[in-house]
C-alpha cells in the first residue's frame, strides 16, 4: 500500500489522476525562488517558454540574459556570473544543455566551484514527435560523472518545484533533469522532499518484502502501478522514488536490498552509466542482490507519443512486471 | 591607472619584465614541461597589467572591488604567475614549484589550489564568456557608470573555437563597455602559424563587425599597451578588444616566432635548435643583456 507518511495524491490510482508537465514545476519554483533572493538570474538559450523560465523573465526582465542559440556559452556566462555572487539558472533541452555544452560544464562551472543551476527539459521521450535527436537518453550519465555535480530527477511537477527551490539554496552545482508532456500528479505539497534523501513511496518501511521498485523521475508512477496491480498476484513490491541521483541516498537504498532481497531498477535513460548504474554501484559494494534494470539498451529514440516510445523501447509497466518476476525468480 | 609613463617609468617596467621572464625560463626549466613561447611574448602586457593597470590590492587579493582579469588561454599562466608573484601576491620563490606535486601552480590554473585565481582555465575558448558573465552581473548591480573593468586575456589560435564568438555576439548585444579583451597575436599555435592552420585575417574587422571597438598595438611597447587600455577604457557604450601584436618567445633569439616552442621548455631537444643542455643559459644570458639593452635605449 502507499506509505501514508509520504502524503501521496489520494487520488493516484484514479484513471482521471491529474496531469501536469513536470517543467511547469520548475517555472512555478523558478519564479517562487526569484521572488525571495534578488541573486538568482536566469539565462535562456532560445527556449524561454518550451522550458517555463518565461514565468522569471517576465516578472523579472532585468535578472533575466537571453544568450540566442549558444549553449556553450550559456554554460559559461553564467559560471561569469557566479563568480560575482549571482545564483544563475541556465535553461534549454537536456540534449543540448548538458548535450552540447559538456565540457564548458565541466571546466567553467564543476572543476571551477561556480555553483550554477542547470535545468534540462524534454528529457527521455517526453519530446516524442520531434525525434532521436531532441530525447536526451544520456543526460543522467553525463551530469553524474562530474564532481561537485548534484543531480536531480523529480517524480511529478511539485517535486520539480520544490526541487528548484532547493536548489536555489543549495549553494552547489545541481542539475535538474524535466520532462515535457504531462505527466500524473504522485505528490502533494506535503510530501517530504529533500535533496539527497529517497522516499518511499510503496510499502512499509521495517517490513520485508519480494522486491524491491527503485525508480526515478515520471516513471515513479509506473512502478507504483505495477507494484499494486502486485498485489493480486500475492507479490509484494516496495517502491522507491530516488528524485536525487546524486548523491544517492546510500542508507536507504541498503535498507531495501536488505528487506526485499531483489532491486528492479526504472528510468527513461540509457541502462549504460544511468540511474540503474548508480544503484549497482552502491549495492554491489555494499548489499549485492540480484538486480534488472529496465531502461534504454544502447539505442537511439525516434518519433512517437512518448507513452508509445516507452512501449517500444520495453520501459512500460508490462516490462517492469517482468523484471519484477524475474528477478524474483533469481533469489537463491 | 596613471597614465603619464615617465622613462623612469618605462625603465622600471621593462626590468620588471625581464624578471618576469627570467622567472618563466626558470619556472619552466625546473617543472622540465610548459608552454615558453605565449608565456614570453606575453610578458610586457602582463608586467603593465599587474604593475599599472589592474585596480587590485596583492594584500587582499579578494577585495571585491578589483577589476578582474580571466586568463582564457591557461597554458600561459606561467607568465601569469610570475607577474603575481614579482607584485607582491606570493613569494617569488614558490616559483620554481610550478607544475609540481602539491603545488599551488599547477600546470593550468585551478583556483582549488590557488583560490585568488579569477577562473580555472586550459581547454580552449571559455574565457570570453566568463568575463562576459562577470562583466553583466556587475551592470546590474553597480550600473553602467561602475568603475570596475573586466579583462580577458586570449590568445589568437583559441579564436579558431566557436564558443568565443557566441561571447561576442553577446557583449556586443549587451553594450558591455566594462569589457577588455586583449588578443595575444603572435601568430603560432600547435600545429604551425595561426594563418596556415585556420586562417583568422581579416581579425580587426571581424571584432569590428561584432560590435567591438578595436585596438591594434605593439604588444612590448608599454606606451602603446597603456594608452590602448585607456582608450578602451573611455569606450562607455560597447566592448573593446585590443589586438596585441607581439613575439612569441620575445627575449629569446632561438625561440622567437617559431611554434616549435609554442608548447616546450628550454631543456627540449629540438632539430636546428641550441643543445638542450645550453638553452637555458643561452636564454638567461640574452634575457639579462636584454635588460641591458633596454636600459642604454632610455637613458
Amino acid at each position: 500500500m502507499l506509505n501514508p507518511n509520504q502524503k501521496l495524491n489520494p487520488k493516484l490510482f484514479d484513471k482521471d489522476v491529474e496531469q501536469i508537465p513536470i517543467r511547469k514545476g520548475f517555472g512555478e519554483g523558478l519564479l517562487e525562488a526569484g521572488e525571495k533572493n534578488s541573486d538568482i538570474v536566469g539565462l535562456s538559450a532560445d527556449l524561454t517558454e518550451s522550458t517555463q523560465m518565461h514565468l522569471f523573465k517576465n516578472k523579472f526582465p532585468e535578472r533575466f540574459i537571453e544568450v540566442g542559440i549558444a549553449e556553450q556559452n550559456l554554460a559559461s556566462v553564467a559560471s561569469g556570473l557566479s563568480a560575482m555572487g549571482k545564483i544563475p539558472f541556465i535553461s534549454s533541452f537536456a540534449a543540448f544543455s548538458p548535450g552540447r555544452n559538456w565540457e564548458q560544464i565541466r571546466t567553467t562551472i564543476c572543476y571551477n566551484n561556480r555553483p550554477v543551476v542547470l535545468i534540462g527539459s524534454h528529457a527521455g521521450f517526453s519530446d516524442g514527435s520531434d525525434g532521436g535527436t531532441h530525447q536526451a537518453l544520456e543526460d543522467i550519465a553525463l551530469t553524474r560523472v562530474l564532481p561537485r555535480m548534484t543531480v536531480i530527477s523529480p517524480c511529478d511537477s511539485i517535486e520539480a518545484r520544490k526541487a528548484t527551490l532547493a536548489a536555489a539554496e543549495s549553494g552547489g552545482v545541481v542539475y535538474i533533469r524535466l520532462l515535457r508532456e504531462k505527466t500524473p500528479v504522485i505528490t502533494t505539497t506535503d510530501s517530504p522532499f529533500e535533496i539527497g534523501k529517497a522516499q518511499l513511496y510503496y510499502g512499509e518501511e521495517k517490513a520485508k518484502a519480494d522486491v524491491g521498485i527503485v525508480a526515478t523521475g515520471s516513471l515513479v508512477y509506473k512502478a507504483l502501478k505495477v507494484a499494486e496491480n502486485l498485489k493480486k498476484e500475492n507479490i509484494s513490491a516496495k517502491v522507491l522514488n530516488v528524485a536525487t541521483i546524486k548523491p544517492l541516498d546510500i542508507d536507504v537504498l541498503v535498507s531495501l536490498a536488505k528487506t526485499c532481497g531483489a532491486i528492479v531498477t526504472v528510468e527513461e535513460h540509457q541502462i549504460a552509466c544511468g540511474f540503474g548504474s548508480a544503484v549497482a554501484e552502491v549495492l554491489s559494494q555494499n548489499f549485492p542482490v540480484p538486480m534488472e534494470f529496465i531502461g534504454v539498451k544502447d539505442q537511439f529514440g525516434q518519433s512517437g507519443t512518448p507513452n508509445e516510445l516507452l512501449e517500444y523501447y520495453e520501459i512500460g509497466e508490462s516490462h517492469i512486471l517482468f523484471a519484477v518476476k524475474k528477478v524474483i525468480g533469481r533469489k537463491n | 591607472m596613471q597614465n603619464n609613463l615617465t622613462d623612469e617609468k618605462i625603465k622600471f617596467l621593462e626590468e620588471k619584465a625581464r624578471d618576469i621572464r627570467v622567472s618563466v625560463i626558470e619556472m619552466l626549466v625546473s617543472a622540465g614541461s610548459g608552454h615558453s613561447a605565449g608565456s614570453l611574448g606575453m610578458a610586457d602586457i602582463f608586467t603593465a597589467l599587474y604593475f599599472v593597470i589592474l585596480k587590485q590590492d596583492p594584500k587582499v587579493p579578494s577585495w571585491p572591488g578589483r577589476d578582474r582579469l580571466i586568463l582564457s588561454n591557461g597554458h600561459i599562466v606561467p607568465v601569469m604567475y610570475a607577474a603575481m608573484a614579482h607584485s607582491g601576491y606570493f613569494p617569488v620563490k614558490e616559483l620554481l614549484t610550478l607544475r609540481k606535486f602539491g603545488s599551488r601552480l599547477q600546470g593550468h590554473p585551478h583556483r582549488d589550489f590557488l583560490p585568488m585565481l579569477e577562473t580555472s582555465s586550459g581547454p580552449l575558448g571559455s574565457g570570453i564568456s566568463q568575463t562576459v558573465g562577470m562583466a553583466l552581473a556587475d551592470r546590474m548591480d553597480r550600473g553602467k557608470s561602475s568603475d570596475r573593468f573586466f579583462y580577458c586575456i586570449t590568445g589568437d589560435g583559441e579564436l579558431d573555437e566557436g564558443q568565443n564568438w557566441e561571447a561576442m555576439m553577446l557583449a556586443g548585444k549587451e553594450k558591455l563597455g566594462n569589457l577588455i579583451v586583449i588578443v595575444d597575436r603572435n601568430n603560432i599555435q600547435i600545429d604551425g602559424y595561426t594563418e596556415d592552420v585556420m586562417p583568422l585575417e581579416p581579425l580587426a574587422h571581424k571584432f569590428e563587425s561584432f560590435g567591438f571597438h578595436t585596438e591594434e598595438i605593439d604588444g612590448h611597447n608599454f606606451e602603446e599597451i597603456i594608452e590602448a587600455v585607456g582608450r578602451a577604457q573611455a569606450v562607455f557604450d560597447g566592448p573593446s578588444i585590443i589586438i596585441a601584436h607581439t613575439i612569441p618567445g620575445k627575449g629569446v633569439s632561438f625561440m622567437e616566432r617559431d611554434f616549435k616552442w609554442h608548447g616546450n621548455p628550454p631543456g627540449t631537444e629540438i632539430a636546428g635548435e641550441p643543445p638542450k643542455g645550453e638553452q637555458e643559459k643561452i636564454a638567461l644570458k640574452e634575457l639579462h643583456s636584454l635588460g641591458g639593452q633596454i636600459t642604454s635605449q632610455h637613458e
